[in-house]
């Protein structure tokens, strides 16, 4: 690229009718001012000009940051001293010193959008044109590599294909925060390596995200970091639980979260992709490897990574994010440490008091049905079974209670060796009236398809034994 | 051929140090052995069973104890441990 350092330099392409309105003009400006026309799509427009530039590749577009066609520049010394877009005839005029030029073309024609701002060229041009700003290392791959495959030859991925970390992509991904790129956002387990946006956004890249999911998966990140969410443990421990992620708030809505048929199951690229992002920074940044520190005896596809949305559709329920307090019309995560999943069948209730009697049992299974005071749990009311409490006028609160109520049971039928099972809890519980799970243990969020009588349990984690250090967390996202 | 050949690196891009254990001592005769409970269940009987079996051999023994098993040990206790033993026994599971 050779930028005259003095004359004309004109922006235009095909595509744009005020381009072609002014054709006449700047062959008059290539003939008699040796004006030099960039053009951005078709290399033969316009007809018969000989200062004319194959911009097809958009660098001279993008190092003049243009955003308009048609750009008139003029420049002095190497310096733009005079710029102006569309046809306004007076200013062209103007600019050129001609008064007579465009004088049989109306006075003002807007222009058109250049090509470096279609979506997802301005990220394109600048990694190829420009500095990235990216301080992460760069890799370059041999010319018949498959990206994808050095992705996996370098440990990168969870086995599944991840989506290669290009600057291009990267920059896209970035978009979706105003935060800086080189802010730490925090210590990563288990190597507590410190962690930037900018390592955030590439592992957003690998895990699938879309640039607008970025505001939650930072909160995600924000979340698991809390201490009390202890992410180091949840990462070592031989259980089955991993982080499962549960977004609440418009921003649900706007980036297209599914909370309805098959809420907890494939097909949604957010609810597929947000909790997956975590768990590669936990696993590329942190360093938290199965089968190095990773120690799960078997764990689970939650592992990939779970994530959904609350059905907020009915204003008599409170969703589970205010309910931890998080003020109305905000949007917040709620992590949990937990497993995937447990499906629960009830065709039969249809009073809200067999129904909660109901659930109490199959949430008695959780890690073992004679282990209490030892785990947590969410419980996913599908809206049939949600219709039932509805119907009764049983709200969060109501529901939350009932089942606290429902989840005990004498203690002589749970110690150890009761019927027969030597699992159990101490025998100095025998005489107690014992409950399953700890005041908040656990945690009610409403989505599914409307049809079946199912609603699904997701079982916490055995470290709740140590509950006031390892709870769920709540934060707001910030947008 | 792939049009994009460049990737970044998405790992915190810290190299490991290989460093040789220390020898192990030739005797644990005259020095105490530090004994980690990192907060599992049942960790403790353990410890508690592994001192015995020390103190019948006439070694002196130096309890410690992590606040809890899902979190890292606090840098003091690590350094504590450090400086008063050179011989560590941990309780590493249930």
């Amino acid at each position: 690229m050779n930028t005259p350092a003095d004359g004309l330099l004109v922006f235009a392409k095909r595509d744009c009718p005020t381009c072609t309105l002014i054709e006449p003009v700047l062959q008059t400006l290539d003939r008699e001012y040796q004006a030099t026309v960039v053009t951005q799509d078709d290399p033969s427009f316009p007809a018969n000009v000989t200062h004319r530039v194959d911009d097809t590749g958009l660098e001279w577009s993008y190092r003049q940051a243009i955003e308009v066609v048609p750009t008139l520049i003029r420049l002095q010394g190497g310096r733009e001293v005079e710029r102006t877009i569309g046809w306004d005839r007076a200013e062209w005029q103007r600019i050129v010193g001609r008064a007579d030029l465009g004088s049989a073309l109306p006075a003002l024609r807007p222009g058109c959008g250049s090509k470096t701002t279609e979506p997802g060229v301005a990220e394109r041009l600048r990694a190829r044109f420009g500095d990235s700003g990216l301080r992460a290392r760069e890799i370059e791959l041999g010319e018949y590599d498959d990206p994808i495959e050095a992705c996996y030859a370098r440990g990168w991925s969870d086995g599944l294909p991840v989506v290669p970390p290009t600057d291009e992509r990267i920059l896209r991904m970035l978009s979706g925060t105003r935060r800086r790129p080189d802010e730490v956002v925090g210590l990563i387990p288990p190597n507590l390596a410190p962690c930037t946006i900018e390592k955030i956004a590439i592992n957003a890249v690998m895990a699938g995200c879309k640039p607008e999911y970025m505001p939650v998966i930072l909160a995600v990140i924000e979340a698991a970091l809390e201490p009390t969410f202890t992410m180091h443990g949840l990462l070592c421990t031989t259980y089955f639980s991993g982080p499962i992620v549960i977004v609440n708030g418009p921003i649900t809505r706007s980036i297209g979260m599914n909370s309805g048929v098959n809420a907890l199951g494939q097909g949604n690229r957010a609810n597929s992709t947000i909790t997956r992002a975590l768990n590669l920074i936990v696993r590329n940044v942190g360093g938290g490897l199965p089968g190095g520190i990773d120690r799960a005896t078997l764990g689970g596809p939650h592992k990939v990574g779970l994530c959904f949305a609350e059905d907020e559709s009915d204003p008599f329920w409170t969703p589970l994010a205010q309910a931890r307090g998080i003020a109305p019309g905000k949007s917040a995560v709620t992590l949990f440490q937990g497993e995937a999943l447990q499906g629960f069948v009830d065709q039969r209730a249809r009073t809200p008091e067999e129904l909660t009697r109901s659930l109490a049992m199959g949430l008695f299974a959780v890690n073992h049905p004679k282990l209490c005071e030892f785990g947590s749990a969410i419980l996913v009311l599908s809206p049939e079974h949600y219709r039932i409490y509805r119907q009764a006028g049983w709200d969060r609160a109501r529901v939350e209670r009932e089942l606290f109520e429902a989840l005990k049971r004498p203690g002589k039928d749970l110690v150890i060796g009761a019927g027969g099972v030597a699992e159990g809890i101490g025998p100095e519980r025998a005489n107690d009236i014992v409950s399953k799970f700890w005041p908040g243990g656990l945690l009610i969020a409403r989505a599914g398809g409307e049809a079946g009588m199912f609603s699904a349990i997701l079982a916490g984690w055995i470290a709740g034994r140590a509950r006031e250090q390892t709870v769920a967390v709540t934060t707001e996202i910030r947008e | 051929m792939h049009p994009s050949q460049r990737l970044r690196d998405p790992t915190a891009e810290t190299g490991s140090t290989r460093r040789s254990r220390l020898a192990p001592p030739p005797t644990l005769t005259g020095q105490p052995v530090a004994l980690l409970d990192i907060g599992k269940s049942r960790g403790n009987e353990f410890i508690d069973r592994i001192e015995q079996r020390f103190t019948e051999r006439g070694i002196t023994t130096r309890r410690y104890k992590k606040p809890s098993n899902s979190r890292v040990a606090p840098t003091e206790l690590l350094q504590r441990i450090a400086v008063e033993s050179k011989v560590v026994v941990i309780a590493l599971s249930d």
